[in-house]
């Protein structure tokens, strides 16, 4: 539209200036520190900044920034490296374990007839919209040793009753827990793929030969892909920097590089080594997030 | 509209429509100038250096293909798109630069763009409300338009409650209220079906004429121009091809492109032969046996390569030779016949292969019509019946 | 071929919808279990509800949270309507790319990395953490959202209805404000709810941008729920999941009736056409 004025120009700044300020600019504050040292002081880190001592002070505290915190995470010695690597394992086959439990119940849902879709749809929302650390402490009363699991697996003679199944705090609690939480941001996007197929799509194959197993693979599969990719993604990068989940239901050993940098930033104070860790951790994750807004803007704005 | 009101006023409709063709008197001055205009898109040119004048009380419509510029011309005269070059002045003032709200023209919008949130009435009555109308006269112009479309009984229900063809009708008045200078129709009975649309078309004329406005109509759909408009602009790549009244616009088109786009035509390639005053004779490629006589004056010289346009009614399609020596005559035989009911198309071919289309209207009632496929047949046109086309 | 559901499809939804709801309604149960061990059912009771109503810590927790969500809902659906708008009515600008990137980005973005970067932030300007702190955290990561809602809306709004309100003399400003806000408005509700619940939701941010005095909800339960499960935590969530899930029936049952009221409007004006 040709129609031109300054509210139009106020509707894009304020918005902007506000991302600008309270999102772009604590990123470049985080390389920054990632770049300085610990000190005891408050801010605990060094050099700081400081454009009122003059241009000397500037270039000095500007020599003083090293890749020191980078070498010290990236080293084997420690267990960060570990960390990520267990992050995106965990986060990988957790997404493909919610593609596995997600792709049924949304092709379901899909084929379900047109008066109850929006029933199952809100059904499928409704678990969101209750507090996330809810829905995971619920899971801790079901997994723990004297939990309701357990007792119902005694109570069945499945397992005997001096031989709990130790499930909370491993491994296996967190993959329950993340596919539990993040259930229906895969299920929406695999439904809207899949509610937006034409059905005679399948009846063109069934007419030209092609029997319904070979037609799921042939024509419904590919065209749910974009579905797919963004559960997948929607699914997988939160997942990869997952908090809550592996310390609640997690142990000791359950690895997950969130937990790692809330203790290297609470319990050790290393607010440098923390911004290093996330630094790094926005490095690995830069390709699946550009490749999710990609995703996400040509969905949202039809481009 | 009913039947009663329309034969009413028909009578001194045609005697206006007769008579009114201001774009011949060299002393009327148009209300609406695009003059030298170009709207470029990036790299793509919608409107390409065109000027062009339509008057006051005239229909005026502009056709074409999709993206020929004709719904670009439109909204810059909306105010909705500015031009890359160019002027256009509405009542002698120069509109680039002032917005859409700051101007004379509505517009009729090819979704009808009702406001769904709003009932017929507040939809017919925003405009007015926006220039600060008293309460009082908005009142009695809503009314006025709700009987104008004959929806008085409608005025409390929401959009959604009406069907296709009302909420048509509260577009159009809601365009109207504010007594526009000019009145914009973009694709306006796109979405009705033919009867319908056939029925609007002559109210729309109707209350054109009723209210002495400009309309300007935009449509790709040829006959709703032909059955509507006052003149025909006929647009192609941003260019104005043709600009003049339905029938001359139909028998005597400028160009290839406008003898094929308005209705349907054959059109074969022919040399010059001989030119005398008023008359042309030509050798078409098909038929080289025999020369084709045109009475017009010849746009072209002798020797040159021309094209002659016949409409397929103007054809005559017999088993034997015309009898009158003065009538055009090319042999072939029936290739294929397309059996419309009331008329039926024959295929010719000729001896060369080119096929021409005659149109017979089928005036008996007979199963079996006396051509039948593979006939040799003799198809026959008057002087008169072929235009000699250079472009 | 064959419509509608297979005993596939049917076992499928079931048991995807056991697998959402059982945890949420044996938590539900056991908040009205009287005795203090969580897995041992000992009779029902309302003991614990009674309990929570004399924490005041865990109510001074539940203020704060709510003050935050509704400052948080109502300023992010403000900056993310008007982002929605940039990116769907502004075509190309400088920037567009850097700015649709920050709009998307915090969608997906961890929270730790979010929570992290803002502390930092508060810090290096000095500012004092606390109530407002999690606020303008909050409305950050939350506006992206309720842009992305708008902007969905956006797309498929039909812009001649507001080229119409030009047309007939209506200046750009009010424009928006007399017919593109009124029929956007149930995606700008919506994407105000959405702000409210993650910002009602959030442990992660606010842990990182709290300071002292300002504990919200998340925080506070989180901090219980590390030293084990208690029967008067249940009851909590059972409070915050009935009071969800009334309104979210209430909210759907009324968009249900609107629309068949609107079908039945449409089916008299088509039988009467």
């Amino acid at each position: 539209m040709a129609v031109k004025s300054r509210g139009r120009w106020l509707v894009l700044a304020i918005p902007y200036l506000w991302l600008v300020a309270l999102f772009l600019v604590p990123f470049l504050i985080v390389f920054k520190i990632s770049l300085s040292q610990d000190a005891i002081a408050q801010p605990p880190y060094e050099p700081i900044f400081d454009l009122s001592a003059g241009w000397e002070a500037f270039k000095d505290a500007f020599s003083q920034l090293s890749f020191e915190n980078y070498s010290y995470v990236l080293s084997w010695d420690n267990e960060f490296i570990e960390a990520y690597g267990s992050s995106l394992w965990i986060a990988g086959i957790s997404t493909l374990l919610l593609l596995i439990v997600g792709y049924p119940i949304a092709y379901g849902m899909a084929r379900a007839p047109k008066s109850i879709r929006p029933t199952l749809l809100m059904l499928v929302i409704l678990p969101f919209w209750t507090s996330f650390l809810i829905r995971v402490y619920a899971w801790i009363g079901i997994l723990s040793p004297e939990g309701l699991l357990n007792q119902l697996l005694m109570a069945l003679g499945i397992i005997s009753p001096d031989a709990p199944l130790q499930i909370l705090a491993t491994n296996t609690a967190v993959y329950i827990g993340i596919v539990y939480s993040y259930l229906p941001f895969m299920i929406l996007p695999l439904y809207s793929a899949l509610e937006k197929m034409d059905d005679t799509l399948l009846e063109a194959a069934a007419d030209l030969g092609c029997p319904p197993f070979a037609a799921f693979w042939k024509i419904t599969w590919p065209l749910s892909l974009p579905g797919v990719f963004a559960g997948s993604l929607l699914c997988f990068i939160p997942a990869v920097g997952e908090f809550v989940i592996p310390d609640l239901l997690g142990g000791s050993d359950t690895l997950m590089i969130g937990k790692v940098l809330w203790t290297e930033f609470s319990v050790n104070r290393s607010w440098t080594v923390s911004s290093a860790v996330a630094v790094l951790l926005l490095m690995v994750l830069v390709i699946p997030i550009v490749f999710y807004q990609n995703l996400q803007a040509r969905e949202v704005e039809g481009r | 509209m009913s039947t009663g009101v329309a034969e009413k006023t028909q009578k001194t409709i045609g005697g206006i429509r007769r008579k009114f063709a201001p774009w011949n008197d060299p002393q009327a001055v148009p209300l609406i100038r695009y003059q030298n205009v170009t709207k470029r898109f990036g790299e793509f040119t919608a409107v390409d250096n065109l000027s062009l004048d339509i008057y006051e009380r005239e229909f005026f419509a502009l056709l074409g293909p999709s993206g020929c510029g004709k719904t670009t011309l439109m909204r810059m005269l909306a105010g909705f798109e500015e031009p890359t070059e160019g002027k256009i002045t509405l009542a002698g003032e120069d509109l680039v630069g002032t917005p859409p709200y700051k101007r004379q023209t509505n517009m009729m919008f090819q979704s009808y763009a009702l406001f769904p949130h709003m009932s017929v009435w507040d939809n017919i009555a925003f405009g007015l409300r926006q220039d600060r109308m008293e309460k009082g006269a908005v009142a009695a112009r809503v009314e006025e338009m709700l009987k104008l479309v004959k929806l008085e009984k409608f005025a409390k229900r929401k959009p959604h409650q009406l069907s296709g063809g009302q909420r048509q009708r509260v577009a159009l008045a809601r365009s109207l209220a504010k007594r526009p200078k000019v009145l914009l129709l973009d694709e306006p009975l796109g979405a009705l079906d033919k009867k319908l649309r056939e029925e609007t078309q002559f109210e729309l004329m109707d209350i054109q004429m009723e209210l002495g406005m400009t309309f300007l109509i935009v449509t790709h759909d040829q006959e709703e121009a032909m059955t509507v408009a006052d003149r025909i602009a006929v647009m192609n790549h941003g260019k104005l091809v043709q600009v003049a009244p339905p029938a001359i616009i139909y028998e005597q088109p400028n160009s290839r492109y406008v003898a094929d786009f308005v209705g349907d035509v054959n059109i074969l390639d022919a040399r010059v032969e001989s030119i005398a005053p008023g008359a042309v004779t030509l050798r078409a490629e098909a038929a080289p046996d025999m020369s084709i006589r045109v009475s017009q004056e010849c746009p072209a010289k002798v020797g040159d390569t021309v094209a002659v346009a016949l409409r397929p009614e103007k054809l005559r399609v017999e088993l034997d030779p015309p009898a009158d020596p003065s009538v055009n005559c090319l042999s072939g035989t029936i290739w294929d016949i397309g059996y419309l009911g009331d008329l039926s198309i024959y295929h010719v071919e000729l001896p060369n292969g080119t096929r021409v289309k005659a149109a017979k209207p089928n005036l008996t009632r007979m199963v079996e019509r006396p051509i039948t496929w593979d006939d040799k047949v003799y198809v026959s046109f008057t002087p008169d019946a072929g235009v000699v086309l250079t472009s | 071929m064959r419509k509608g559901l297979s005993w596939f499809n049917v076992t499928s939804i079931a048991l995807g919808f056991a697998f959402l709801y059982i945890p949420i309604i044996l938590l539900v149960i056991y908040s009205f279990n009287a005795s203090r061990l969580v897995t041992v059912w000992a009779g029902f009771s309302t003991h614990w509800y009674w309990q929570l109503f004399q924490n005041q810590q865990l109510l001074d927790a539940a203020w704060v949270t709510l003050r935050v969500a509704f400052l948080t809902a109502t300023i992010a659906t403000v900056l993310g309507t008007l982002a929605a708008i940039t990116l769907t009515r502004y075509g190309r600008f400088i920037g567009r790319t850097l700015f649709s990137g920050m709009v998307y980005a915090p969608l997906v973005m961890p929270e730790v990395i979010t929570g992290l970067s803002l502390l930092l932030l508060f810090v290096a300007i000095g500012l004092d953490r606390g109530f407002w702190t999690i606020t303008l955290a909050h409305i950050t990561f939350t506006m992206c959202f309720v842009s992305v809602v708008v902007q969905s809306r956006l797309v498929t709004f039909d812009r001649s209805l507001e080229e119409a309100a030009l047309d007939l003399g209506c200046t750009p400003f009010k424009t928006f404000f007399v017919v593109t806000l009124p029929i956007i408005l149930p995606a700008v509700i919506s994407g105000w709810m959405l702000a409210f619940t993650l910002s009602l939701d959030d442990l992660v941010i606010a842990s990182f941008t709290t300071g002292p005095g300002a504990t919200t909800l998340p925080m506070r339960i989180y901090s219980q729920v590390r030293l084990g499960v208690t029967p008067e935590i249940n009851a909590a969530c059972t409070i915050l999941i009935a009071i969800v899930t009334v309104v979210v029936i209430i909210a759907s049952v009324m968009t249900k009736r609107q629309e068949m009221e609107r079908q039945k409007a449409e089916r008299l004006a088509a039988a009467e056409a």
